[in-house]
């Protein structure tokens, strides 16, 4: 086992998802499993091998400052599932 | 004559000399779809009405004498991960059930631009993340060799849409394999770019180093004609690759005398259905016949590679999915009485198990302690795939492979998530080494299509067409058509 039930439940808080008790236990017991499987990787030797995030050889893509047309307000609030004088409206958070 | 089983190029040559319009070939397949879609169900949208009209403006457009691409009129259908402005734009999700979004995709701009028809959105795994569209948070779509069969996935709708006859191409998204996985099920052309070649602005993110954009379509001469209109670099997605695009249909030559084929003796043997590798084999003949030179050869670092996908795409996804947390758009859980239970409640109703699977996987393989040991080491081992990769194309031209260990499964057949992941065994390592790789249909097993895969160097899909359109031009197994039970 390389993780537990504590362990599931601070990945899940972590993850914001507010998992059913029977849906921690499947985690946990699938976690498990696809975790035992990647115990594969430690029989490759990496110490000398550089890790590769990325397959282009792209950094610190830039442009010119200019001003650009952006979405109008109306636009970005349509989808909202709550918004109040062109604001997004959550629970009260204070 | 029907309409909807023949290609672009086919279609392109009627439209033009205006034997068909585009609102008539639209209407065809629209009819189409009314007729098979309850048995196939590709679909997650259909847009009927907007695709008459479009069509209709294309004609109009004809009949003016403006100059049109080959794309012109041509109803085509893109997965429900691709932005489209003002329709409904889900990743098969609850999360995102009424999602519309406010912008296009760059590729669907670029296929606006060429006048393409869209049909509709596709189905497929929730977030792209499965195998078999089983994980979409609205239904299953069915294979249109076996109703009784999956599609594969996670871009199923639009590999059975083509298939079927419900779309003349269509595009996917490909990860780990989810273009030429379900092109191999359903027996159509899949190619998955090269990294960086099409733009993924506007295409909702799964793991965003490994994401690429590419067509589905019924031949390879299609393939190139979409390959022409999508490629290109674009400002709006920063790692777009600032490379040159060639013209793809100059490399539809019938001549691959003296190419080097390579067969990496890791994707043969356990595992794979001797079925398919027989049919495999038959190709390989063919290519030898053809002129081609094929040799063996190896990518000693094959089998890490699952278990080095499943740990940088969750990675990458569990990143990337933060933003669901029911504030801008998509599904907001209604009883919660703070911000916090708002976000863990709406993501846990909105999210599948797959994708929360995913989400816990990746969390982690981030989080304090564990970074190291899993994701920075994944990292390392991806590395060592891409040499192997590197090494191999020092030599050969391309490489040929089965695209899957079999021929499509039976619904439910895969409960198991590690029994699901190995279904991307031969496509996961392509997307780790960022190249390009095209799968074409080699025949059947059990009346089911086989898929042969093809990968090439970065920016090297011409030559991949090359080979893929003279197996094409000198066997009949490359073109296979479905016979829907219970239509005529």
């Amino acid at each position: 086992m390389k993780i537990s039930i504590k362990d599931v439940e601070h990945v899940a808080l972590l993850s914001r998802l507010e998992l059913t008790e029977e849906e921690k236990q499947e985690q946990l017991r699938e976690l498990n499993k696809i975790l035992d499987y990647m115990e594969i990787l430690n029989k490759v030797d990496t110490s000398q091998v550089e890790p590769l995030a990325h397959v282009l050889p792209l950094q610190n893509v830039l442009r010119e400052d200019e001003l650009r047309a952006t979405l109008p307000k109306e636009k970005v609030l349509q989808n909202a599932p709550e918004e109040d004088e062109g604001m997004f409206k959550v629970p009260k958070i204070v | 004559m029907e309409l909807f089983s023949l290609t672009i190029h086919e279609l392109q040559g009627l439209l033009v000399k205006k034997e068909i319009s585009a609102e008539e070939l639209t209407k065809q397949v629209l009819e189409r779809i009314e007729q098979v879609e309850d048995k196939i169900k590709a679909f997650v949208t259909i847009t009927k009405e907007e695709a008459l009209k479009a069509a209709r403006e294309i004609d109009q457009k004809r009949i003016n004498g403006v100059s049109l691409g080959p794309l012109a009129g041509i109803p085509m259908a893109l997965k429900d991960n691709m932005c489209t402005e003002g329709i409904k734009t889900t990743c098969s999700s609850k999360i995102l059930y009424n999602f519309i979004p406010p912008y296009n995709a760059s590729v669907y701009e670029k296929l606006l631009g060429a006048g393409s028809v869209l049909l509709g959105k596709t189905n497929m795994d929730e977030f792209a993340m499965g195998s078999s569209t089983e994980n979409s948070g609205f239904f299953a779509t069915r294979n249109p060799w076996d109703l009784n069969c999956v599609p594969g996935g996670s871009s199923g709708g639009s590999a059975a849409a083509v298939a079927a006859g419900e779309a003349i191409f269509a595009l996917g998204s490909d990860t780990g394999g989810s273009i030429r996985q379900p092109a191999a099920y359903c027996g159509v052309i899949g190619l998955k770019p090269t990294y960086g070649a099409v733009s993924r602005y506007g295409l909702i993110a799964y793991a965003s180093s490994l994401d690429q954009i590419g067509p589905f379509t019924k031949d390879v001469t299609d393939c190139a004609l979409v390959m022409n209109t999508i490629t290109g670099h674009d400002p709006f997605d920063s790692t777009s690759a600032n490379a040159d695009y060639p013209d793809y249909t100059s490399f539809l030559v019938n001549d691959i005398k003296g190419m080097r084929v390579g067969i990496p003796q890791e994707y043969f043997g356990e595992g794979i259905d001797p079925e398919v590798e027989n049919k495999i084999k038959e190709a390989i003949k063919k290519l030898e016949e053809l002129g081609a030179i094929v040799e063996e050869c190896s990518l000693p670092h094959t089998q890490y590679a699952m278990p080095t996908y499943y740990l940088i795409a969750p990675a990458e996804c569990s990143s990337n999915l933060a933003r669901y947390d029911g504030v801008r758009y998509g599904l907001r859980a209604e009883d919660a009485d703070d911000v916090l239970s708002m976000f863990s409640r709406t993501r846990n109703q909105g999210f599948g198990v797959e994708v929360k699977r995913r989400i816990m996987l990746g969390t982690y393989a981030l989080s304090s302690g564990y970074y190291d040991a899993y994701y920075l080491k994944a990292l390392k081992v991806r590395n060592l795939i891409k040499q192997d990769f590197d090494q191999a194309f020092e030599k050969f031209h391309c490489l040929l492979t089965p695209t899957t260990p079999s021929v499509a499964f039976e619904f439910g057949s895969k409960s198991d998530p590690l029994a699901m992941y190995k279904q991307d065994v031969c496509t996961i390592p392509v997307n780790l080494a960022g190249i390009p790789a095209l799968s074409l249909p080699y025949g059947l097993v059990n009346n089911k299509p086989v898929g042969l895969q093809l990968i090439g160097k970065a920016f090297a899909e011409g030559t991949l067409l090359r080979i893929g359109y003279a197996l094409e031009q000198n066997s009949q197994e490359t073109r296979i058509t479905p016979i829907l039970e219970g239509v005529k």
